[in-house]
């Protein structure tokens, strides 16, 4: 290797505090940003709430820190660990299948009696770092048995946290697995084929359904046949997002959310509350954030230098703006309603921390380059 | 490092890669631009619209709760009924100091700390337009004073509703259960659409465990309010669907005779219709009245029901656990003739004491002097320990367990109230696993007069009972006859469900013991010839004696002498008429010394009551 070459050579984007300290400054900047604006909505949300927002900068403290920790990981590192951080988060997921702890009728939690803990929020990473470890070495793109096997990396894990029942995490992890195969060339043919299976399956998965799943279906096709219930969430949340116009009504000023119609408003809703305060050109101030960050982190995986990164980096941005439009797309009445927080902005949960830690991966991907000899 | 053509491939696989993220940012901005243009529908083209609907956030819906359903005898006595009640509701966004209204409020209506607290409750978690519920069941003084004082409060409401009764108060109040107010731990359970306006829930006993059928669909009406948020009038309604009613198969006559019969004791009993497992009686006593429970009961109330020595909530019918005691020997003998351990003419001599080879412990029998030679007949009939003793020994407590589990014991007999409890049949891996101990012979011995480990619950030995009198048929225990549709008024009937047969090797056998538990009844020296003298119908029983506590070998058992506490429990198993059985029954009486002289009488009383019923 020519570590002297390569020392003389590096680029600007490899010099300065930015590499030094192994952080993305347009990443950076745009999560600042966008946790700024999530603490402001939030304060309007929850009517004031002092305490609520100190409890959001604690939580808001430890990710940006675990972001910066995991910063500092190199990528080869990372790439060492990835089999056994997947076997160890699978292990965990069965853990949690036989004997965690349950609230609110769903088996989420691990109880390690030092921390409670839920090892889904882990796989959300470690299921596209394993395929993409799986598929490192191969030579893209991959062949048939190849993506059998990587189909199978992420459906177990998939599978298990479904069965929590946990259907937002599962729908995460199941993409943040499919965008890694994606990156690495999956066929078009095969694409297409496992499109049209998918809605063949349809059927299926409505029998395995809970209740209240197939329920909040129902509601999403037809929100009017219960108004009482999900059905109103939608209602009031597009209520408060249409009334909101173009430039909003104004911070705090908020009339559905200010008067409680707005159910959830602090945390799945919140982006309604976005949407009636500040109208559409704050929306549109929002999605800005999020765009730059999609794309950098895109640039990010098209600038890394090796299959690992590369993939890894693809999904690890695809799988947020998931997150984003599964959120909105909910809120607006797009999508059916799946417990998913908007991401930097919603109140609480431990995704805000792994969400972190993907941005310190992509951070560390960014800053540990080397020069290649051309 | 790198050869030529992994360097072309990588190349490749570059351009590859950048290839697949291009489409990627591509796939994200189509669907951006999918939500930005439902946002601009939702924001710029609909906006009038939407503006309109949340100014006019004043058009509410409101639920409207269902009326629960009905719950009959099996003759159409009202058990359960609704009853119209005052309610005094606050909405919390129509009040600026609730602290001061609600002790405004106390002026007029009296509010307890209890009420108080809960209402703060479901402040914090309910919705602020949403109507809270503050006090149940106003009298009409305090609905008058409120309603002169009206304009002082606004958002605050008078609402009739309906509120549970028990007419019958106590009567069967084990079996029927209670409603109450919807606490939190419930709420999580609860599929919060359908109970909103919902403020009460089956909380135990049948109100429980039908709930759902009970409970009906929630309505809803859209409302158009002023600024105070008083509805001016209703704009759509979709009323609510009320819940089924419940038609028992309990007799309410035959359990308040059941009721009676027991006098001052506590215990329990079950009368089962053989031929369908309907129950036709379900006495736990002492019970307890079901209508404080509705609304709240007082808490010094509660306290005392819950200390009471007697334990009246407590539900002996599917929880209490007894030994059955020689209510069981009717059984272990059909267990010995069925598997040929024993033979209907086969004698033991009994001495009136058993020792076990090369043993001096003593297992004494209930006669001193002992009954002398005895066959299976007389062994029953006149309830000779020694006999069953030897029986259970030659059978092994194995071959005991694994026939008498047949008759259901051991396990639950799955009745259609929830809250059962197993009983107790042991044998050599129950022990070893749960015990971790190994099988003793003499604990054999004793489980043959039902002493020991054996336990039962009164639903079971029931179940049990029934079956010796349909030729071997264990019936699912029903509490249900029908359930009547609410929208229809259709009678739907619960079907009877057969869990098991008891295999019947040999109709013979089961001759045999029936002849014993008749003569039990009806010979001169059968333990309960007490009650079969002056029958007009023929009875099959036997009687059974648990111990509570034990005596030591050379103890001698007076009941004069004992505290009441530690008294034997009375048991008595029978069915009736031995020709066509309609009736089995098991009574429990605790602390009731003998089963022939307390607990059956009160099984021939409840038999005369439900076979000898008055022309309707």
């Amino acid at each position: 290797m020519n570590i002297t070459i390569s020392r003389h050579r590096e680029d600007a984007s490899l010099r300065g505090w930015q590499h030094r300290l192994h952080l993305d400054a347009p990443l950076l900047i745009m999560l600042v940003c966008l946790a700024f604006m999530g603490l402001l909505v939030l304060y309007s949300a929850s009517g004031g709430d002092l305490e609520l927002i100190e409890r959001q900068l604690v939580r808001l403290g430890i990710a940006f820190t675990g972001m910066f920790v995991i910063a500092q990981i190199s990528p080869r590192l990372l790439q060492r660990l990835t089999p056994w951080i997947f076997v160890i988060g699978l292990l965990l997921l069965l853990g949690v299948l036989i004997g965690g702890e349950s609230s609110g009728g769903a088996r989420r939690w691990l109880n390690l009696y030092v921390i409670r803990f839920q090892p889904s929020e882990m796989m959300k990473l470690a299921v596209p770092m394993m395929v993409a470890w799986y598929l490192a070495d191969a030579r893209l793109p991959p062949h048939r048995w190849q993506l059998l096997a990587a189909t199978a990396m992420i459906a177990v894990p998939t599978l298990m946290i479904a069965k929590q029942p946990d259907l937002g995490t599962a729908l995460l992890i199941a993409s943040a697995g499919f965008f890694v195969l994606f990156m690495a060339g999956l066929q078009w043919r095969l694409l297409i084929i496992s499109a049209l299976l998918a809605v063949a399956a349809a059927p299926l998965l409505w029998h395995f359904m809970h209740d209240y799943q197939r329920q909040r279906v129902l509601t999403f096709l037809n929100p009017e046949n219960d108004p009482l219930g999900t059905g109103y969430h939608i209602i009031q949340s597009k209520i408060a997002i249409g009334s909101g116009g173009l430039f909003g009504k104004g911070w705090l000023n908020g009339t559905q959310s200010q008067l409680n119609f707005l159910p959830e408003r602090s945390t799945d809703f919140i982006f309604a509350v976005l949407g009636e305060e500040f109208g559409f050109y704050g929306i549109l101030l929002l999605f800005t954030f999020y765009a730059v960050i999609v794309i950098r982190g895109i640039m990010i995986a098209i600038q890394a230098q090796d299959t690992y990164t590369r993939l890894l980096a693809g999904s690890l941005s695809m799988t947020f703006f998931v997150y984003v439009i599964v959120n909105t797309g909910m809120v607006t009445g797009l999508l059916p309603v799946v417990g998913l927080p908007l991401p930097m902005i919603s109140y609480g949960g431990t995704s805000i921390v792994t969400l972190m830690a993907g941005f310190g991966i992509l951070m560390s991907i960014q800053t540990h380059r080397k020069l290649l000899p051309t | 490092m790198l050869s030529r053509l992994t360097l072309k491939d990588h190349l490749l696989e570059t351009r590859l890669v950048v290839n697949r993220a291009i489409m990627l940012l591509v796939f994200a901005l189509i669907l951006t631009l999918i939500l930005l243009s439902r946002l601009l529908y939702l924001q710029v083209i609909e906006h009038q619209h939407f503006t309109t609907l949340s100014e006019d956030n004043r058009v509410k819906l409101q639920p409207i709760p269902p009326n629960r359903g009905l719950i009959f005898d099996r003759n159409g006595i009202l058990l359960a009924n609704n009853l119209p009640s005052y309610r005094l509701e606050i909405t919390p966004e129509q009040v600026d100091n609730m602290p001061a209204t609600l002790d405004a409020l106390a002026e007029y209506i009296e509010i307890s700390k209890d009420d108080r607290e809960r209402f703060e409750k479901l402040l914090a978690r309910k919705p602020r337009f949403e109507a809270i519920p503050l006090r149940f069941h106003l009298s009409d003084e305090e609905v008058a004073s409120f309603a002169v004082n009206r304009h002082r409060f606004p958002g605050v409401e008078i609402t009739a509703g309906l509120a549970r009764q028990y007419p019958l108060g106590r009567l069967a109040a084990h079996a029927i259960g209670y409603v109450g107010r919807i606490d939190e731990q419930a709420l999580q359970h609860l599929d919060t659409s359908d109970y909103r306006g919902t403020t009460h829930i089956g909380k135990i006993g049948i109100e429980k465990s039908f709930e759902s059928k009970l409970h009906g669909r929630v309505g809803v009406q859209q409302v158009e309010t002023t600024a105070q948020g008083r509805v001016l009038r209703v704009l759509q309604r979709t009323p609510p669907i009320p819940g089924n009613n419940l038609y028992l198969t309990l007799d309410s006559r035959v359990q308040a005779i059941a009721e009676q019969a027991f006098g001052d004791y506590t215990g329990s009993a079950i009368a089962i219709d053989p031929r369908n497992g309907d129950i036709l009686a379900f006495v736990s006593l002492p019970a307890y009245d079901p209508n404080p429970f509705v609304n709240g009961i007082a808490y010094d109330d509660y306290a005392a029901l819950k200390e009471d020595d007697k334990e009246p909530l407590f539900n002996r019918a599917l929880r209490g656990q007894y030994p059955p005691g020689s209510t069981i020997k009717p059984f272990m003998g059909l267990a010995g003739l069925e598997q040929g351990i024993t033979g209907t003419h086969s004698k033991t001599y009994c001495p009136g004491f058993y020792t076990l080879p090369n043993n001096t412990r003593k297992f004494r029998d209930w006669k001193r002097g002992g009954h002398g030679t005895v066959d299976l007949h007389k062994a029953i009939v006149q309830s000779c320990d020694v006999y069953f003793y030897d029986l259970a020994l030659s059978l092994g407590i194995d071959r005991i367990h694994d026939y008498l589990q047949h008759f259901g014991f051991g396990r639950k007999t799955g009745i259609d109230i929830q809250g059962e409890l197993s009983g107790l049949l042991p044998s050599q891996e129950w022990k070893r696993s749960r015990r971790n101990q190994p099988w003793f012979p003499g604990e054999t011995i004793i489980t043959g007069i039902g002493q020991g480990f054996f336990l039962i619950t009164p639903i079971q030995l029931a179940t049990a009972t029934a079956a010796l009198a349909n030729g071997g048929r264990i019936m699912k225990p029903k509490i249900i006859n029908a359930e009547q549709d609410a929208n229809s008024g259709e009678l739907l009937p619960q079907h009877s469900e057969l869990v098991e047969t008891v295999k019947v090797y040999e109709q013979l056998n089961w001759d045999t013991i029936i002849e014993a538990m008749v003569d039990v009844v009806h010979s001169a020296r059968g333990t309960a010839r007490k009650i079969g003298a002056d029958s007009p119908y023929r009875i099959a029983g036997k009687t059974g004696t648990a111990q509570v506590f034990g005596l030591k070998e050379e103890e001698k058992y007076d009941a004069k002498e004992i505290e009441e506490k530690l008294r034997d429990h009375a048991l008595f198993i029978a069915f009736a008429p031995v020709e066509d059985p309609q009736i089995a029954v098991a009574v429990v009486v605790e602390h009731g010394g003998g089963g022939g002289s307390v607990a059956a009488p009160i099984a021939r009383t409840i038999m005369d009551a439900y076979l000898q019923a008055p022309a309707p």
